[in-house]
């Protein structure tokens, strides 16, 4: 064995059982090339209804206007930007992996890249849906962007946190779904000559850009992946900053918090774990791919799941002891008679204990390592990051600094609902078709780690720590400096 | 884009592709490519490519995306629409930062990415010869260009000897096209008669 393929067998093995190159793109390709599962049919078709239900409520928001809301004076945000906030925060998981981890030489990311950062583009469009809807006359939604206009001039305010919103969702839409793409012209290659049919020929071949694997191409392809994984990664903590500062930029008690862009980032990749989990968790069972799935990796983002949920816990702490500390009458009442009761008290003990007490159990290694109870927790942590922003928005809204306009009741009405099931539809049947014509796991990137870390390369890395230092360095040094 | 004849070689393992290269090349064989399926660290060294500079690109399109920003922004608020917000500063700069900063990494992301493109010459649609389909799965293909003095018997024995397992000649236009060959070329076969 070369010493460069040396890795302690300390590190649990990233691809399971006895795996060749060959292996690879048989096991990750055999999916997309063999007719789905009936279960697939009815993941799709329920995704699809919701879709469609989603569709119907937009239309008759469009048609009657935001009035189908339930909003009111003075909550003039409800499940809109709740919802909006949700979707961008669990769009946050998959560049994080891809980009950060990328750039930290993190192996076990190459088997849950690629699913990760389809569900953040998927999720994108569907939190990019909310504001867009929300304007309520919808066909000048163009007015935010900046261009020479002929209305005056009239611009758009570069000052307004709303408009960094436009440029940063856009831009991070963007430089997601080139990332993404990017690193599957590899596997669309792969794919296409090792496609049987015409139809799958010309699809695969028209995807695949008429990569070929030219070393060339590898070379500039690495250059690329690590420059947009450079960018990315402030990229990641730019977007969900920004979306915070719609709320700190703002006089509202309990918004505008300086704690605010740590504490939202860290809830948003809190939130993206977690539903990169419950992707995963029923990704690598119904295809099959649990050997490329192990649970070192479930294991590894339940770890990066208990240290963001810590760190949004924190936060939690933080704002009560500030509002307190600070001696704000406005801030105090927020959190300690609004929040921590009063009529929405439900939710904010939901979001307590969905977020800062329940993820303290991943502390225990035996519960890490359990599927069934990472995908219960997975569900677990998106509700109740939900209802976090659920409260940051409505129970700061619903007291006013002025008791006459205090409006304590708010409820949403089943087209606000429909919306937000549409957006779940959206996203849930982008994910079946993903994984039914796409590679849900990067080929080329396991191929890449096969050597160093698949399971029976392992076992001879295990012989080459039971030799002795004179025979390690005969068999091994030399033999390197031999090439 | 004229068609030209290559030997090419298979290699199964990578680390028998590295050595193989190396020798191929200090015996004097023009390397035209070598196809993987996946990127192997120092290949593009040991076959004397040159780096990338592909960064470079991408720090001038960042840079270009921090101009436009900051040059827009400003453009807007102090001469086509002169606004006084609350008698705050005309260039308020750091509530130009945010967009500042996403058209940074905008126009750096899209145009490394069209570089990209562009350098290895890859679009939707493009086709190129494909020397080995399994060279997107589990083979490792040198390809050698053969000019009119090569003896074509001598580089597959050659490239045997250095552990190829599998050795064909193809003949092929292994350029950039959009899928359709150039009827004006001279073809190889015209070459030598």
């Amino acid at each position: 064995m070369s010493l460069l393929k040396y890795e302690s067998t300390l590190r649990e093995p990233l691809v399971d059982g006895d795996k060749d190159y060959h292996q690879v793109s048989e096991d990750i390709c055999r999916p997309i090339e063999v007719k789905p599962r009936k279960s697939w049919y009815v993941g799709l078709s329920i995704a699809v209804l919701l879709l469609l239900f989603g569709v119907y409520s937009i239309y008759r928001d469009v048609t009657y206007g935001i009035g189908q809301w339930n909003l009111n004076r003075t909550i003039g945000w409800g499940w809109d930007i709740t919802n909006f906030v949700w979707w961008v925060g669990i769009g946050h998981a998959g560049t994080l992996i891809s980009a950060i981890l990328l750039l930290f030489r993190q192996g076990w990311r190459t088997g849950v890249n690629r699913a990760a950062e389809a569900m953040t583009i998927f999720a994108v469009m569907c939190a990019g849906q909310f504001p867009i809807w929300h304007m309520g006359r919808v066909w000048i939604a163009f007015f935010v962007m900046p261009y020479p206009n002929t209305r005056g001039p009239v611009w758009p305010n570069f000052n307004s946190p709303l408009l960094w919103d436009v440029f940063a969702i856009s831009t991070y839409f963007t430089v997601s779904l080139l990332f993404w793409y990017s690193g599957l012209l590899p596997d669309l290659a792969t794919l296409r000559d090792r496609a049987k049919t015409k139809f799958r020929k010309s699809f695969y071949g028209i995807a695949s850009f008429g990569w070929s694997g030219s070393t060339k191409h590898w070379q500039r392809f690495e250059a690329l992946a690590l420059v947009l994984a450079g960018l990315s990664a402030p990229l990641v903590l730019s977007v969900h900053t920004i979306v915070s500062m719609d709320f700190a930029t703002s006089v509202i008690p309990g918004w505008h918090t300086q704690i605010f862009p740590p504490y939202f980032v860290a809830g948003a990749i809190f939130s993206g774990f977690a539903m990169v989990q419950t992707l995963l968790v029923i990704t690598r069972k119904v295809l099959g791919l649990e050997d490329y799935i192990t649970i070192g990796h479930i294991e590894a983002m339940n770890k990066v799941i208990v240290m963001t949920g810590s760190i949004v816990g924190c936060a939690y702490l933080t704002e009560l002891f500030i509002a307190w500390y600070s001696g704000n009458p406005y801030e105090y009442a927020a959190f300690y008679k609004y929040r921590i009761a009063g009529p929405y008290v439900w939710a904010y003990w939901t979001m307590m204990t969905c977020n800062v007490i329940s993820p303290q159990l991943f502390w225990s290694a035996k519960l890490r390592r359990n599927i069934q109870f990472t995908f219960i927790m997975s569900v677990v942590v998106n509700i109740g990051m939900w209802f976090e922003r659920f409260v940051i928005i409505v129970t700061s809204l619903y007291r006013d600094y002025l008791p006459s306009s205090w409006s304590t009741f708010y409820r949403p009405t089943i087209w606000e609902v429909g919306f937000f099931m549409g957006t779940i539809g959206l996203f849930f049947t982008c994910y079946f078709l993903f994984a039914k014509y796409f590679p849900v796991i990067a080929v080329a990137e396991i191929k890449a780690v096969l050597k160093t870390s698949g399971e029976n390369y392992k076992r001879g890395m295990e012989k080459l720590e039971q030799e002795s230092v004179d025979e390690f360095i005969h068999n091994n040094v030399s033999h390197e400096h031999g090439h | 884009m004229a068609i030209k004849k290559f030997v090419v070689g298979n290699f199964t393992d990578e680390e028998v592709l590295f050595p193989a290269v190396k020798r191929v090349r200090s015996a004097g064989y023009k390397i035209h490519d070598v196809y993987t399926p996946f990127p192997i660290h120092g290949l593009d060294t040991a076959l004397g490519l040159r780096q990338t500079s592909l960064h470079t690109a991408g720090f001038i399109y960042g840079i270009t995306g921090t101009t436009t920003a900051l040059c827009g922004i400003s453009w807007v608020f102090d001469v086509d629409w002169l606004m006084n917000i609350g008698g705050k500063p005309h260039i308020p700069l750091p509530a130009m930062i945010p967009i500042t900063f996403e058209l940074t990494v905008l126009f750096a992301a899209v145009g490394m990415v069209y570089t990209f493109c562009w350098l290895c010459q890859i679009a939707p649609g493009v086709k190129k010869h494909v020397f080995n389909p399994r060279s997107t799965d589990d083979t490792f293909t040198m390809v050698i260009e053969c000019t009119e003095h090569t003896n074509v018997e001598e580089v597959k024995a050659f490239l045997h000897t250095v552990g190829a397992a599998d050795i064909n000649v193809q003949e092929a236009e292994a350029g950039w096209w959009w899928g359709t060959y150039d009827k004006e070329q001279v073809l190889y076969k015209e070459e030598l008669a």
